[in-house]
């Protein structure tokens, strides 16, 4: 099962450590992680994402709620949760008309080209993971030069 | 030092505010080793009515610390300086993390800006201990100095207890501030108290009631918590055999007819029988342990299982349960007992579980084979019992000799038993007895030790004479790392490696060179003596008493089986 973990903690140094070492101590694997400060400057909020079985998610939330500087844990269920992730891609361009292959592409997924050159053309998606590695699939016959991504942020939807 | 009565401030030092807060907090005594990074601390001992007990090893002052802890309920504290003081301590401290005890560790740092240049003696303490405390606090300003120290013992004492590390830099122990000593204070991310549920408690009482066999299981939270009185009510109400885990031995008084002793990979045979039999039972402060059950997923599938823990985070971690309730034990239990009182549930006296529990329990006291000679373990871990007064506190090294102290000496006071459970620590009955005295002055402390492991920490014996701090030593000597050698001999043909320890040192002479008395006992004629010699001794005593070193502990549960798997004495 894949989980979405979202974290208010405190905004103070030494936390990230804490939270994974915790995953390496408890023999867990983090998927991806995002950390930024909240509108409040005393806290942070980390999203985590990870793979489990129920019984698994359910300790390791546990386990990260006991840590006392985490404010508060929880397991967001993916379908009433707003979940994005930026990544950019620098792709190959080998043939004339790749470039608008590729324009086309990025505007299928809603992204933004950037960094346009004679070699190669940078692509920003800011999508779901699996959106970003559908698109990946798709851009791969062009050659992938370098990927970066941020990892999810997300957000429970009001009422959920 | 200039008092502002209005808002109640003080300026003075970081160091006289860290003293100060420990005296507010109601610290008697610090067990330490002074060194460069903690000079100021150490320099207001010359002003304050806090005692320093002087150690030779910064591990063994945390083991003090830790027996002080465990003893008295409140947070045993321990000096270290910088670098490797601080490292030494770190063995002391995740000791004191998996046996859940207090402590409040406080080591001396590096100047504020000579932190991460690898200054002489510096370490990075907190990211190493972090792992292994339950908060770690490294002020940076001195007036952050007296609300760190509230923090840091309310954090020790409370919920499930663990070891608290403050680590404060040298020149935030010597800086000036105005200091405000806090009555309140939050962290909003600790939440030691949750209101045990009332419902999952009568489930409980009905699932207990329902079954053909239950049997209640008390952990270490059990002793923590003081349940003492509530557990045996429950027992007596509801006609429940009691098995402990190790750490909760002598949580129920163990010559109780309900008592059945520790399970475990050397837990009674009888209590190992009953539990691999029953279909119910109520966990008691416990995280079922490997060590503690085994493979529990041999008779899981009929097994129902009550747990009762302080953590949430315990609930489901190492065994799924149909009942939870999460809260103090004590507060738990209480509740159950008012509960079966209002109900006037009281079971009958006899009935076909409890008649088997008792023949079960009489056949093993009756049959299981024990060593030949006259100095078997058995024999000489009953007389120390006759002899003891059961208020006495005994604490216990690692090893063989622990798992005999845990088959063989009976606990009939309750919370009178420690040993490190959790982390096995080598060394750490001798100095924790040491700080069980400094707790309660007025019982006696015995530690029950082998040679290999009162090795790690005997240099404690110049604490225990210089500082008037007179224990106990009960040395099961047979000059082997004796578990080991049972291993070897058990798992690994007999090829003996590294366990040997010689005839080396000589304790008794090793005793008396630290001015302590040292005693041997050959014989049981001379055991008798030397107990009653070291039971009126003024100074610390050690009694060295030669065994067979080919005695291995039976009964045994090998790694990776199920407690119906017990290998018994042939």
């Amino acid at each position: 099962m894949w989980a979405i973990l979202s974290l208010l903690v405190e905004n103070k140094p030494g936390i990230l450590f804490k939270v994974t070492h915790l995953f390496r101590s408890r023999n867990f694997n983090i998927d991806s992680i995002s950390v930024g400060v909240t509108d409040n400057p005393e806290y942070s909020r980390m999203t985590i994402t990870t793979y489990g079985d129920e019984k698994q998610v359910t300790q390791i939330v546990k386990q990260l709620d006991k840590l006392i500087d985490t404010i508060e844990v929880k397991h967001l269920d993916e379908h009433k949760t707003v979940y994005r992730e930026l990544s950019i891609f620098k792709i190959k361009l080998s043939n004339a008309n790749d470039s608008m292959e590729i324009n086309k592409l990025a505007n299928a997924y809603g992204g933004k080209v950037h960094d346009v050159r004679k070699e190669s053309i940078m692509v920003e998606l800011t999508a779901t993971p699996d959106q970003i590695r559908a698109f990946e699939e798709l851009a791969k016959p062009f050659g992938i030069i370098d990927v970066a991504r941020t990892g999810v942020a997300a957000l429970e939807r009001t009422g959920a | 030092m200039a008092i502002d009565l209005e808002n109640k401030m003080e300026t003075m030092t970081g160091a006289k505010a860290l003293m100060t807060a420990l005296e507010k907090e109601g610290v008697k005594e610090v067990f330490g080793l002074p060194g460069g990074a903690n000079l100021p601390m150490y320099d207001e001992f010359s002003r304050c009515n806090i005692r320093h007990i002087l150690t030779r090893h910064e591990q063994s002052a945390a083991h003090m610390a830790d027996g002080f802890g465990r003893v008295s309920r409140k947070p045993g504290v321990c000096f270290a300086t910088s670098g490797p003081g601080a490292t030494n301590i770190l063995t002391g401290i995740a000791t004191a993390q998996a046996d859940s005890a207090p402590m409040v560790a406080v080591t001396g740092q590096v100047p504020v800006a000579m932190i991460g240049k690898d200054a002489f003696q510096e370490s990075d303490i907190i990211g190493m201990a972090n792992p292994v405390v339950k908060y770690a606090f490294q002020p940076r300003n001195a007036r952050e100095i007296p609300e760190v120290v509230k923090k840091g013992f309310f954090i020790a004492e409370t919920g499930r207890p663990g070891p608290v590390l403050i680590d404060i830099p040298k020149d935030v122990q010597t800086n000036e501030a105005e200091m405000v000593f806090p009555d309140e204070f939050k962290i909003r991310g600790y939440h030691p108290w949750t209101d045990p549920d009332m419902v999952n408690i009568e489930k409980a009482i009905d699932m207990l009631l329902n079954a053909q066999k239950p049997v209640i299981l008390a952990g270490g939270g059990t002793i923590i918590s003081s349940a003492f009185a509530e557990l045996q009510a429950i027992a007596e109400l509801l006609m429940l055999p009691v098995v402990t885990t190790f750490k909760g031995k002598g949580a129920f008084p163990e010559n109780h007819p309900l008592s059945l002793g520790p399970i475990g990979m050397h837990g009674h045979a009888e209590a190992n029988r009953i539990m691999s039999e029953a279909d119910c039972v109520l966990a008691i402060g416990t995280r079922f342990s490997d060590r503690s059950v085994g493979t529990f997923e041999a008779f899981e599938k009929r097994l129902k299982i009550i747990h009762m823990d302080v953590d949430p985070a315990e609930i489901g971690k190492n065994q799924t349960t149909q009942v939870a309730v999460v809260g103090d034990v004590r507060a738990s239990l209480r509740i159950m007992v008012k509960m079966l009182m209002q109900k006037a549930i009281k079971q009958n006296q006899e009935n076909q579980w409890l008649k088997h529990v008792k023949e079960t329990k009489q056949y093993w006291q009756e049959n299981l084979k024990l060593h030949p000679g006259e100095m078997g373990a058995a024999k000489i871990l009953r007389k120390l019992r006759e002899l003891l007064p059961h208020q006495s506190i005994v604490t216990t090294e690692v090893g063989q000799h622990q798992m005999w102290a845990s088959l063989f000496f009976d606990v009939i006071h309750p919370g009178t038993f420690f040993s490190s459970t959790g982390l096995g620590t080598m060394g750490w009955g001798f100095p924790a007895a040491i700080g069980a005295k400094v707790a309660k002055p007025d019982v006696h402390v015995v530690d029950i030790a082998g040679d290999g492991s009162f090795a790690m920490t005997e240099n404690s014996l110049a604490t225990a004479v210089l500082e008037d701090i007179p224990v106990i030593v009960f040395i099961l000597n047979n000059f082997t790392l004796g578990m080991v050698a049972q291993w070897q001999r058990t798992f690994y043909g007999r090829r003996m490696i590294g366990v040997d320890q010689g005839k080396c040192p000589d304790y008794v002479k090793l005793a008396e060179s630290y001015g302590a008395l040292g005693l041997r006992a050959q014989s049981m004629a001379e055991l008798d003596k030397a107990i009653k010699e070291a039971l009126s001794s003024k100074v610390a005593t050690v009694i060295d008493i030669p065994i067979d070193p080919e005695e291995d502990v039976l009964p045994f549960v090998a790694p990776g089986t199920s407690l119906a798997d017990m290998v018994l004495p042939s």
